[in-house]
C-alpha cells in the first residue's frame, strides 16, 4: 500500500480584482510508497510549491484529494513534517526549544523532550549551539534546525520546499548530505520539492518532473544510484546521462514558462 | 564619520547626547543672562532652578509630582490591562475585529482633552476624572497598534506552527504573542508618553495638586521659572521611563536584539 496517495489533485486560484482565475496546478496523481525519497522538479511557478502545500494540509486542493495511511488530509499536522525555503525558526526560541516545540505541543514528558532535543541536535550537528537564537546562527545551521524540529516530531512523511534553496552551494552541497544520511538511518519517507536537477537527483529514488504553469506531471524518472551516497557520485557516467536527460526534459519546460512570462506580464 | 548608518562607539554617544543639552542650557543662559529675553518673558537657568528648589522645599512640589505620576501610571496601567489583550485577539481573531475595530478607529480620533468637562460631570474632580482622559487618550490607539501588530506576524511563522501539530489557541499563545510581544512592549512605551500629555490637560482644567496644576497656578502669578520648571520635570520623568521601559524590553527580550 501507498504511504501517501495524491489523486486528481488540481488547484485553481480565483482572479484578482474579477481577473480571470489562476490554473496553478492541473490535476495531478502521485503515489510514494514508505521510505520513498521522491523529488520534485520543475521550472519556478509550475506548482510544484503549491503540491507541497496541498500535502502539508496549508492549501486545499480545488479537486481531488491526498491520502496518508489512508486517511484524508484536511488541515496541516505533525504528521507531516515540514522545512519551507524561507527562514521559519521561531526567533524568541534557542535552537533546543525551536526542536522541542512540537513535542511540548503534544504534552511530551520534560525528560523524553530533553531526550528527543538532544538527540536531533546531534544528528544535525549542532552541538553547542543548542542555546543559541536564530538570529545568530547562519543560514544552513538554521535550515539544519529547522529540519530537526521537524523530525523530532517523528512524522509520517517529511515535506521539503527547496529547503536549500537560498544557502550557498558548498552548504548545500554538506546539507544535502547530511539529509541524505539522516533518509538513510532513520528510514523515512520525503518528498522534496527543488529547481535544481542535481540535487534532484542525487536525493531521490525517484524525480518527478513538472511542466511550466499550469504543472502537471510529465515524467517520473527512477534513480537506481547505490546508497550510501557521496558527493563524488555526481560526477559518475550514470549520474551525467540522468542529468543530461532531465536537463533537457525541463530545459523545455523552462522556455515554456519563460514564453508565458513574456506573454502575460504580472 | 558622516557615513550613512554606520554606528558610533558608545562613548562619543553619550558625549555628543549630553553635548546638546549643554548647548540648550547655555542658549538659554546666553538669552536671558545676555539681556536679549526680558525676565518676565523667560527667567534665566539659576532662577529656575532656585524657583524649583523653593517649590520642594517650601511648597511640597514632591507630592505634586507623585500625584501626576500616581495619575499617568494607574490611568496607563488600567487602559494597557484592557487594551493589550483586547488587541490581541483583535490581531488574532478576524470576526472580533471586524466587530471592533471601526469604533476603535472612530473613537481613536477623538481627542482625550475635549472629554474632560465631560468626564467631570460623569467622574467628578477626583482622580477618576483625570484617570479616564489618560485612559481614554491611550486606551484607544494602543487597542489598534497592538491588533496590527498581532495580525503582522510572519505567516510562514504560523504555518510552520500549524505543521509541527499547534492548535489554533496554540498558535495565538505560542506564536502570535511571542512574536509580537517585543513590538507590543515598544508601543507602550510610546503610548505612555502620549498619556503625559493628556494628564498635564486634565490638571489645567480641574486639579487641587499636580505638575499640571502648579504650571496653570505659576501662569497666574507670571511666574515662568515655575512653568518651566514643571516641564523641564515632566521630561525628566519621561526620561527616566522611557530609559526603564528600554531597559527591561532589552531584559525580556534578548532574542530581538543581536
Amino acid at each position: 500500500m501507498s504511504k501517501l496517495v495524491i489523486e486528481g489533485v488540481s488547484r485553481t486560484f480565483p482572479g484578482v480584482r474579477g481577473g480571470a482565475p489562476t490554473r496553478a496546478l492541473e490535476p495531478v496523481d502521485l503515489r510514494i510508497a514508505d521510505n520513498d525519497f521522491i523529488t520534485i522538479l520543475g521550472p519556478s511557478g509550475c506548482g510544484k510549491s503549491t503540491l507541497l502545500r496541498i500535502v502539508a494540509g496549508l492549501d486545499a486542493p480545488s479537486t481531488g484529494s491526498v491520502l496518508l495511511d489512508g486517511q484524508a488530509v484536511t488541515r496541516p499536522g505533525p504528521d507531516r513534517g515540514m522545512v519551507f525555503q524561507s527562514y521559519t525558526l521561531f526567533p524568541w526560541l534557542t535552537v533546543r526549544d525551536n526542536i522541542r516545540f512540537g513535542l511540548v505541543e503534544r504534552g511530551v514528558p520534560a525528560a523524553e523532550q530533553r531526550r528527543i532535543s538532544e538527540d536531533w541536535i546531534a544528528k544535525v550537528g549542532l552541538n553547542g549551539f543548542e542555546n543559541h537564537f536564530p538570529k545568530m546562527l547562519s543560514g544552513g545551521m538554521q535550515q539544519r534546525t529547522a529540519l530537526a524540529r521537524a523530525l523530532a516530531n517523528e512524522p509520517k512523511i517529511l515535506l521539503l520546499d527547496e529547503p536549500f534553496g537560498a544557502l550557498d552551494n558548498q552548504t548545500r552541497a554538506l546539507m544535502q548530505e547530511m539529509l541524505l544520511a539522516i533518509w538513510e538511518a532513520e528510514k523515512k519517507t520525503v518528498l522534496f520539492v527543488t529547481h535544481d536537477i542535481e540535487e534532484a537527483i542525487f536525493m531521490a529514488n525517484r524525480v518527478v518532473v513538472m511542466s511550466a504553469r499550469p504543472g502537471r506531471i510529465k515524467a517520473e524518472i527512477a534513480v537506481d544510484l547505490p546508497h550510501p551516497r557521496h558527493y563524488t557520485m555526481k560526477t559518475t557516467p550514470e549520474f551525467a546521462a540522468l542529468k543530461a536527460r532531465l536537463t533537457e526534459e525541463i530545459r523545455i519546460e523552462s522556455i515554456r514558462a519563460a514564453e508565458q512570462m513574456a506573454a502575460k506580464p504580472e | 564619520m558622516f557615513r550613512p548608518l554606520v554606528p558610533i562607539a558608545r562613548g562619543w554617544k553619550i558625549v555628543l547626547g549630553i553635548a546638546f543639552f549643554v548647548l540648550f542650557v547655555g542658549l538659554w543662559a546666553a538669552a536671558t543672562f545676555g539681556g536679549w529675553v526680558g525676565p518676565l518673558f523667560l527667567k534665566d537657568p539659576w532662577q529656575t532652578v532656585l524657583s524649583g528648589w523653593t517649590l520642594i522645599a517650601e511648597h511640597g512640589y514632591l507630592i505634586d509630582i507623585g500625584i501626576t505620576v500616581w495619575r499617568v501610571a494607574g490611568g496607563f496601567i488600567v487602559a494597557a490591562v484592557i487594551a493589550v489583550p483586547l488587541g490581541i485577539l483583535m490581531g488574532a481573531y478576524k470576526p472580533i475585529e471586524a466587530f471592533f475595530e471601526p469604533f476603535v478607529s472612530f473613537a481613536r480620533y477623538l481627542p482625550a482633552s475635549a472629554f474632560v468637562p465631560l468626564l467631570m460631570v460623569w467622574a467628578g474632580l477626583g482622580e477618576r476624572s483625570k484617570m479616564a482622559v489618560i485612559f481614554i487618550g491611550a486606551f484607544f490607539p494602543l487597542v489598534l497598534m497592538v491588533a496590527v501588530l498581532v495580525s503582522a506576524t510572519r505567516r510562514e511563522l504560523v504555518e510552520a506552527a500549524y505543521t509541527l501539530g499547534a492548535k489554533p489557541g496554540g498558535v495565538v499563545r505560542r506564536v502570535l504573542l511571542p512574536a509580537s510581544a517585543p513590538q507590543i512592549a515598544e508601543s507602550l512605551r510610546l503610548v505612555l508618553g502620549w498619556a503625559w500629555t493628556y494628564v498635564i490637560v486634565a490638571e489645567y482644567i480641574a486639579a487641587e495638586r499636580g505638575i499640571g496644576k502648579t504650571i496653570i497656578d505659576s501662569q497666574a502669578l507670571a511666574q515662568t521659572d515655575q512653568i518651566i520648571f514643571g516641564i523641564v520635570v515632566i521630561g525628566i520623568i519621561g526620561l527616566v521611563s522611557d530609559y526603564a521601559f528600554k531597559t527591561v524590553n532589552q531584559k525580556l527580550f534578548p532574542w530581538s536584539l543581536a
